[in-house]
């Protein structure tokens, strides 16, 4: 079952978790502000003596001066001034908090936003190690990550919730976002500019590994494509490199090196296809490949005409790239 | 001047009556030159009839100048317009009601979305305010008609076919759909293939045009048409907010315009503007946009305030408290909201401390609505408390409006916007602003000022059922959205899988949304009956102490049958017997206004109005050719410019008529 935690108030990384302690000044001086203010409405109300619309306006009070409730207003405006202050405070303290992250031994991801999907490459200082992976980040845990942010298109932003706040993807303005997970976990983000058609359907999972386990991930995402083991997998390469899908997927390993699409070096090994639109298994990977615009419309994938051996024989393929 | 019996009389020296009708028999033919401060029933209130008349069928409906009828126009258009957007938030409450739904698919989910917002935003909650504004500014301030009368007609048709065409556009599948904001590439012409942003841009153009015309207009009339002795002291504060929302408009639309044209212009003939491959920037047009998105916000948020600012002291029976400080934080709020756009952008890529002023900012702007709120409750606390529908909206409007001011400090700081930002907790935050801060005031304003536009009572039985539904609607259609923000759920999505947990929250949502539906219904069902067989309101059903309650309900073509003189904040609670009441000596024949002075509105001059024209409705029908023409080949751009050109030109060709009229009405001081 796919799935993951995805919640403002439910932090696992260290930018989240200096968020949330803004959001607990935010709400319950906020909360004691509407409190307040309802009560005196209310009082208000309670109090003020019932008139008639022929009832005679206190017209006096046009020339006088009303000292003691001008006090009160003052003394409400002045309070209220000093909380607003003491929420900039709480604001800006926080903004620093998020700007301080410890960087040293950050991990380096370049996430780069299409219609909608996203592809992620893990940098490394060795070209030969570097890897790429689409709509699934793993990260170490403990461990910083720096997301250098590319628009290819149109704006997208990138929003995992319960591990920092957004930042917009622009085309022209590459830009980063860091962020820290501390608890080992699934969680679930998704594109939070509107980018067209599927901005829906364009989810991005984080999984925050422990180092280990991450480092056993990395390594086989290194690894290119395994030679398929049998029969219908080996014709299902033949007919991947042969039919449309090379024109656009890339599968290391293979002759197929199209940019155009999501990386399917290890596609197996993912939770999701389609940028989370379906859980990853045989059949959703066959329903997709069959009629995509019936499961995502709009989305730059072209539903293709295959006949069933082919069908299964491509799946078979598919399967064995864990 | 002298103040005669009652009266302030005669502008600059007058030529002897005698002279006068003699040279009126001459060149006018219309028999005696009358001058008005008769009153009620005289001959000269007959002669005014005849004076403001517009002719009859369908040629007086376009020609019209009456600001009474435009302003009625722009509300009603605009309130359906509103019913429209709010058909379109229930189809897509629908859609969302339940994960995985499928009661619209993607496309036509963010042609909803965007019509949604852009409807809401362009062709509902600026026009109502202007139109509100246009009917009741002249009344308030004591003269016959706004200053430029052929504009507002004209902005009404431009802002009608601006409409019609977007919806038109949306009828026949080319609705906009890259949101109400239209952010580029994704509006440009690599991504919005077709045309339907270039119908949107036309809408841009069309209502922001309408918006400037209308904000001139009314800036004129309040600066310089004011009742003599009503001095910016004394002008009540429906008008003061009118005054800042029109000086806010006329800076902050032309930022939208030229943004929009310039989108065009790089759709239509290739320009770069916003095209990072050569050296165009994504996002200047965010900048652009917003420089005028935030103040828009408040220029619909001001006369929300004012309503509140005009019924709060009626129903209290009493003057408003801090009367000056009301108006002060109207003004600060019109400064303000101009240091604010750049809290749309938290998420971009701008620099981190400039992103700290605009928290201060957000924050501080908090300060003069809380100065509002307080004077407002001490005017009920120490009032005598007339519990009628307008002020229960007004009630209502405290309770949202306070929880939605709450959560915009909350997005204002830019750590926590981060979070929230383009989640459904902005769509909370807008909603409990946009409808707490304008929707709930607007119908207060509907229930108070419905008796003046028609001489009908509202029914006050619906008016509480329509109020409690809508306040408890509201609130359970838009809370949830909160805590959805808050659970990661993004906004302008047509669906969402059963894994996010989003499902409940929706659906509770949705369901509020039909219990506001229903109230809207009971507000249409109270208007037509009410306005077929409502009780007569007379001049003054509320015993308000402003100027528009010292006429007719409805007013006569020509408003006041002598134009009213103010000495008082209060004029209508405050008469004193050796006071002077009115102005007499302005034509009662023809179209004669008054011009004051700008700070005390001491007479100045005398004003004649134009007559009703044909021109305008004919200009606007050229500009929007022109506009249409231009998104279909580029040589349109230049040739449809050629219509408009004939039309303005006979717009302002002299009539002899006036001519005539206006040489006979001269005088040499």
């Amino acid at each position: 079952m796919i799935g993951g935690l995805h919640d403002v108030q439910a932090p696992a990384g260290a930018q989240a978790q200096a968020i949330v302690g803004l959001w607990h000044w935010l709400l319950p001086i906020c909360t004691f502000v509407f409190v307040a203010v309802m009560i005196a409405l209310g009082m208000a109300l309670w109090r003020a003596p019932r008139a008639g619309t022929d009832t005679a306006p206190d017209v006096a009070l046009l020339s006088k001066r009303e000292p003691r409730v001008t006090r009160v207003v003052i003394a409400a405006v002045a309070v209220s001034t000093l909380l607003l202050l003491v929420l900039l405070a709480v604001s800006v303290m926080t903004d620093r908090a998020l700007a301080q992250l410890p960087l040293e031994n950050a991990l380096h991801i370049e996430l780069t936003g299409y219609q909608w999907w996203w592809e992620a490459r893990y940098d490394d200082p060795d070209p030969s190690r570097m890897f790429t992976t689409a709509n699934e980040l793993h990260v170490p845990v403990g461990r910083p990550v720096i997301v250098t942010l590319v628009g290819a298109d149109v704006i997208h932003s990138f929003w995992v919730p319960s591990l920092a706040g957004k930042k917009d993807l622009i085309p022209g303005r590459d830009t980063t976002v860091s962020f820290r997970a501390d608890r080992a976990g699934v969680y679930r983000g998704q594109c939070a500019e509107f980018c067209g058609y599927q901005h829906a359907k364009m989810a991005l999972y984080v999984i925050a590994d422990p180092p280990d386990d991450y480092a056993r991930w990395a390594e086989r995402q290194r690894a290119p494509a395994a030679e398929p083991s049998t029969d219908e997998a080996r014709r299902g390469r033949d007919l991947f490199l042969a039919r449309s899908c090379a024109m656009c997927h890339a599968i290391n390993g293979t002759t197929a090196q199209a940019r155009h699409a999501p990386d399917l070096t290890h596609v197996a090994s993912r939770m999701t296809i389609a940028a989370g639109a379906l859980e990853n298994t045989p059949s959703n990977r066959t329903a997709w490949i069959l009629d995509p615009q019936q499961i995502k419309p709009g989305t730059k994938m072209p539903s293709e005409n295959i006949a069933p051996q082919d069908l299964a024989a491509l799946s078979a393929y598919l399967a064995s790239l864990q | 001047m002298s103040a005669g019996s009652g009266s302030l009389s005669g502008l600059g020296s007058a030529a002897s009556p005698q002279v006068l009708r003699e040279r009126a028999r001459v060149i006018v033919g219309r028999g005696e030159t009358m001058l008005d401060g008769a009153g009620w029933g005289s001959q000269a209130e007959r002669a005014l009839h005849e004076a403001w008349r517009d002719e009859p069928g369908l040629l007086g409906f376009l020609k019209t100048t009456d600001h009474k009828r435009i302003g009625r126009r722009f509300v009603v258009t605009s309130f359906a317009f509103f019913v429209a957007a709010g058909i379109l938030a229930a189809v897509m409450r629908m859609q969302l009601a339940l994960p995985d739904n499928h009661v619209v698919g993607p496309d036509l989910y963010n042609q909803i979305f965007t019509m949604h917002g852009t409807t809401m935003m362009f062709i509902f909650a600026v026009p109502i305010m202007q139109g509100m504004a246009v009917y009741l500014v002249p009344l308030l301030v004591g003269t016959r008609n706004t200053a430029f009368p052929r504009m507002t007609a004209c902005a009404y048709w431009l802002f009608l076919f601006g409409a019609l065409s977007l919806w038109t556009g949306f009828a026949i599948n080319a609705g906009a759909d890259a949101g109400w904001f239209a952010y580029v590439p994704l509006a440009g012409p690599q991504y919005g293939v077709g045309k339907r942003e270039d119908i949107w841009n036309n809408l841009i153009n069309l209502s922001e045009a309408m918006g400037l015309m209308v904000a001139v207009d009314l800036a004129t009339v309040i600066l310089k048409m004011r009742a003599p002795g009503m001095s910016l002291r004394r002008m009540p504060i429906f008008v003061w907010a009118s005054l800042v929302t029109s000086m806010m408009i006329i800076f902050a639309m032309p930022s939208v315009m030229l943004a929009a044209n310039l989108a065009q212009f790089d759709r239509t003939f290739g320009t770069h503007f916003f095209n990072p491959a050569e050296g165009g920037d994504v996002l200047i047009w965010q900048h652009l946009f917003w420089f005028f998105g935030h103040p828009e916000v408040y220029f619909i948020f001001l006369p929300g305030l004012a309503f509140v600012s005009s019924i709060i002291p009626t129903f209290a029976r009493r003057p408003m408290f801090g009367h000056d400080a009301v108006v002060l934080s109207l003004i600060a709020t019109g400064f303000l909201s101009f240091g604010l756009w750049v809290h749309h952008m938290f998420a971009t890529n701008l620099p981190e401390v400039g992103k700290g002023f605009f928290t201060a900012m957000s924050l501080l702007i908090a300060i003069p609505t809380a100065v509002q709120i307080f004077c407002w409750i001490a005017t009920l606390w120490t009032g005598r408390i007339d519990l009628r529908t307008p002020l229960l909206f007004v009630l209502g409007f405290f309770v949202i409006l306070v929880l939605g001011g709450l959560t915009g400090i909350m997005v204002g700081s830019v750590p926590f916007d981060l979070q929230v930002h383009d989640s459904y907790f902005v769509v909370a935050h807008l909603h409990y602003v946009l409808l707490g801060g304008a929707v709930f005031p607007l119908f207060g304003a509907f229930f108070y000022w419905f008796p003046k536009f028609t001489g009908r009572m509202l029914d006050e039985r619906l008016g509480r059922w329509q109020f409690w539904l809508f306040f408890v609607g509201f609130n359970v259609a838009f809370f949830p959205m909160h805590l959805l923000g808050l659970a990661g759920m993004p906004r302008r999505i047509y669906t969402y899988g059963a894994e996010t947990g989003w499902g409940t929250l929706n659906l509770i949502a949705t369901i509020g949304a039909g219990v506001i539906a229903l109230s809207v219904l009971l507000f249409i069902v109270n208007v037509v009956r009410s306005g077929f067989n409502g009780a007569r309101a007379g001049d003054n059903p509320w015993h308000a102490s402003s100027l528009e309650w010292a006429t007719h309900s409805p007013p006569p073509a020509f408003n006041f049958v002598v134009l009213p003189v103010v000495a008082s904040r209060e004029p209508l609670w405050t008469r004193e017997a050796d006071e002077p009441t009115h102005v007499s000596g302005l034509s009662a024949q023809t179209r004669e206004g008054l011009v004051t002075t700008v700070l005390d509105a001491l007479p100045d001059v005398r004003y004649s109005y134009p007559e009703p024209s044909i021109w305008p409705f004919i200009a606007a029908i050229t500009v929007v050719g022109w506009l249409f023409w231009s998104n279909m080949t580029e040589t349109g751009m230049f040739y449809g410019l050629i219509p408009p050109a004939i039309a303005f030109v006979a717009w302002y060709w002299p009539t002899r008529k006036e001519t005539v009229e206006q040489l006979l009405l001269e005088r040499k001081p």
